[in-house]
């Protein structure tokens, strides 16, 4: 009886106390990509939670694509989903300059900002301001294979050219089972074979705009970048080269099935572990490869975490996204899951730390890539535009992924590489005419 | 003939109408609402990425939709992949329907094997497809092709369209041999045991008896499908992205596209309305060739 009659006064107790404990903890969600670092970044959830006692982390972890779907709809709709983004270089100066993302100028001493790459910093501010901060960051460059290059007495050049790539690319071709002569991306998005192409364009003197905004999709720089980009991949390159983007190259080199490949900085880290490849003993290393001009030839990318303007939950969101890219979080890394898993290209204090340099010989090469690459000026003439292998308008997405569609399209072979660039061409004339750059 | 009459008067008038309204009321906002929204939303200048452009834009949406080659090229390969998956869904399951009619050994765990792809997920279907099916290193097709000499066959770049469908097919075959095999269950012994007296072979039996008594099954299984395959989407997303260039986008797709790669809300729902047109162009013609089977 006397059980029963308490009954409601614990629950009611019981209650208070958890409404209480809700109150104390702030949870914050935080959208991320399923890429490997953050991943990594995830699994730390733990150290973080033990550190911060009033934050606990809600994790959205999705593919880019769908990712970036989740978020754009979200913030453009100011629904306040997340508190904590991860976005790229693309979006941070156009979402910053619709104010959906709250200007990082306050940031703790400790946080030690001048310590950030530059070019990473500059990639990430609108208005000299930060608006986010940077996660990692990557250039691109070559891998290749130095036992086959040995085998056939080739030497790598301090600067190699595209041209020199395509000889080489048709002199290992085929000399083993199922080896390819070079691998490129082929999938077609503005963040794959895009990516590659205008990074090839660029070096071949081309651009996407003229000083007016309007498209040069079809010129003659373009024309004879996609030609050889085409004739390369289908001379040498992988089968089935039209679906393989930047996950399925890392796999196919890292099972040795390319003896070239010319991709994201970000993968030096995993073809280096001997664990996930098997060409670890045999990698080697190159600056991008060049054509007419070295200007643009290869890109700058970052992954940062912002604050939508939207969240309610700044405060906790700002504490969550200064460890998350502090100099404490890559040490943290680097003795949990081994130095070469280090978020790269962000720090110059983690160039300067010997465990790193010792455990990733390639650390000097990324630095160098990313400190020289230039998103204000990638384009031998000049472009009204700032990005290297992207452009930073907001209907650039929808432009790259349909331009992006048409090379496929001719890499495949149904269409030539004129039909396809006309193509491209005209849909972008039209997207711009909309957009009310071009009349 | 009376029946139906009296019934009628019992609950018509204001009490009849007023017990079908909650469900009534509920199913048309359940279908205005979003139809409503579509609509208005098909009229304005409507881009998430461009707030301070909004506004009432006539039929811009239409003009710039229907002007884009993208549409036509996507409203082709939506009847060709509606054309073709029917054709081989409605064929091939009454061929396998009167199959497994037959008395044979085994013939309960065959009947569940072959219906068990239509409760696979299309995304995972797809999937399956794509890695151990069609591709062109690791595939079964690509060993199999290699094993009797011929080389392997890309499948999502050189033939893209047929892949898809074949990736489809394989999902609806079942659902229309489901649908005529249980028609065939229905199917009159004595009367094909007297065509057989009457010294008819197999072939006719088929097309004089079989056939016919389907029909109304076959008329069913056409419009299900119909309504089903003029919006594929999963299937495309996950093997060819609509690519490559547009060899796979559907209606469905390209909406997809604008509505969440360009986030272009306008477009995209001018794109929505002009797909509920093609679809109700396709569905009156489909109804009334059912209707007319159902009378016969």
């Amino acid at each position: 009886m006397r059980f029963v009659r308490h009954l409601p006064v614990t629950a009611l107790a019981a209650a208070i106390a958890i409404s209480g404990h809700a109150q104390a903890q702030t949870e914050i969600t935080v959208a991320t990509v399923n890429n490997n670092d953050m991943v990594i970044m995830q699994s730390l959830t733990e150290v973080f939670e033990k550190a911060h006692p009033n934050i606990t982390l809600d994790w959205v972890v999705l593919e880019e694509n769908v990712l970036r779907q989740r978020m754009t709809t979200d913030i453009a709709t100011g629904g306040g989903q997340f508190d904590v983004m991860t976005i790229g270089t693309y979006e941070v100066p156009i979402w910053a300059e619709r104010g959906w993302l709250t200007p990082l100028d306050e940031l703790p001493d400790d946080y030690n900002v001048d310590d950030l790459l530059a070019s990473v910093r500059d990639g990430l501010s609108y208005d000299e301001t930060l608006h986010a901060l940077p996660f990692y960051a990557e250039s691109s460059m070559m891998y290749y294979r130095k036992d086959l290059f040995e085998e056939a007495g080739i030497e790598m050049s301090e600067q190699p050219t595209w041209e020199e790539v395509r000889e080489w690319a048709s002199e290992l071709h085929g000399t083993q089972d199922g080896l390819a002569g070079i691998c490129l991306r082929g999938k077609p998005g503005w963040g794959e074979n895009i990516a590659v192409v205008s990074t090839l364009v660029n070096t071949y003197g081309g651009r996407w705009f003229d000083e007016e905004w309007n498209p040069e999709i079809n010129s003659e720089a373009w024309v004879n970048a996609v030609q050889f980009y085409v004739d390369l991949l289908n001379d040498y390159g992988p089968p089935g080269a039209s679906s393989n983007g930047f996950n399925e190259n890392l796999a196919l080199f890292s099972r040795g099935n390319c003896a070239m490949w010319v991709d994201a900085t970000s993968a030096a880290g995993k073809l280096y572990d001997g664990n996930e490849s098997s060409v670890s003993d045999s990698l080697g290393f190159a600056p991008a490869p060049v054509a007419k001009t070295p200007k643009g030839s290869h890109w700058l990318w970052s992954w940062a975490l912002a604050i939508p303007a939207s969240s309610e939950k700044q405060e906790a969101a700002l504490e969550f996204i200064t460890w998350a890219t502090s100099e404490e979080y890559v040490e943290l890394v680097g003795d949990t899951e081994g130095w070469t898993n280090v978020p790269p290209g962000t720090r110059e204090s983690t160039y300067a730390n010997k465990q790193y340099i010792e455990a990733a010989p390639f650390a000097g090469f990324v630095l160098e890539a990313i400190k020289n690459a230039d998103p204000t000026d990638s384009t031998l003439e000049p472009s009204p535009y700032t990005g290297v292998q992207f452009v930073g308008i907001p209907e650039f997405q929808s432009i790259g992924t349909r331009v992006g569609q048409t090379i496929a399209a001719a890499l495949t072979g149904d269409t030539t590489v004129e039909q396809a660039l006309d193509r491209a061409q005209r849909a972008t004339e039209r997207t711009m005419q909309r957009a009310g750059y071009t009349d | 003939m009376n029946r139906p009459l009296a019934s009628g008067r019992t609950v018509g008038g204001l009490r009849g109408l007023s017990l079908q309204a909650p469900a009534v009321t509920l199913l048309l906002l359940w279908m205005i609402v979003p139809l409503g929204m579509t609509l208005w939303f098909s009229f304005q200048r409507y881009n998430l990425l461009m707030p301070g452009m909004d506004g009432f834009a006539g039929l811009e949406n239409y003009q710039y939709l229907v002007t884009d080659p993208a549409l036509w090229t996507a409203m082709g390969n939506t009847l060709l992949l509606v054309g073709w998956v029917l054709a081989i869904s409605v064929i091939g399951g009454t061929l396998l329907a009167v199959l497994f009619q037959q008395d044979f050994a085994g013939r309960g765990i065959a009947r569940v094997l072959v219906i068990s792809p239509f409760f696979v997920m299309p995304t995972v279907s797809a999937l399956v497809w794509k890695n151990m099916m069609m591709h062109p290193s690791n595939g079964v097709l690509a060993w199999l092709f290699e094993s009797v000499g011929l080389p392997a066959v890309d499948w999502f770049s050189s033939l893209p369209l047929t892949s898809i469908v074949i990736i489809v097919a394989w999902q609806w075959l079942p659902f229309a041999l489901l649908i005529l095999l249980t028609a065939m269950q229905s199917l009159d012994e004595d009367q094909v045991e007297a065509a057989r007296m009457d010294g008819a072979g197999p072939v006719a039996i088929f097309f004089f008896i079989t056939l016919p008594h389907l029909k109304r099954a076959i008329s069913v299984v056409v419009m299900i499908e119909m309504i089903f395959l003029l919006t594929i989407f999963a299937e495309i997303f996950v093997t060819t992205s609509g690519g490559p260039g547009l060899a796979t986008t559907n209606l469905a797709y390209l909406i997809y596209i604008r509505a969440l790669l360009d986030f272009d809300v306008g477009t995209a729902s001018a794109g929505g309305v002009i797909a509920i047109i093609l679809a109700n162009i396709v569905a009156i013609f489909l109804v009334r060739m059912v209707a007319k089977n159902l009378e016969d």
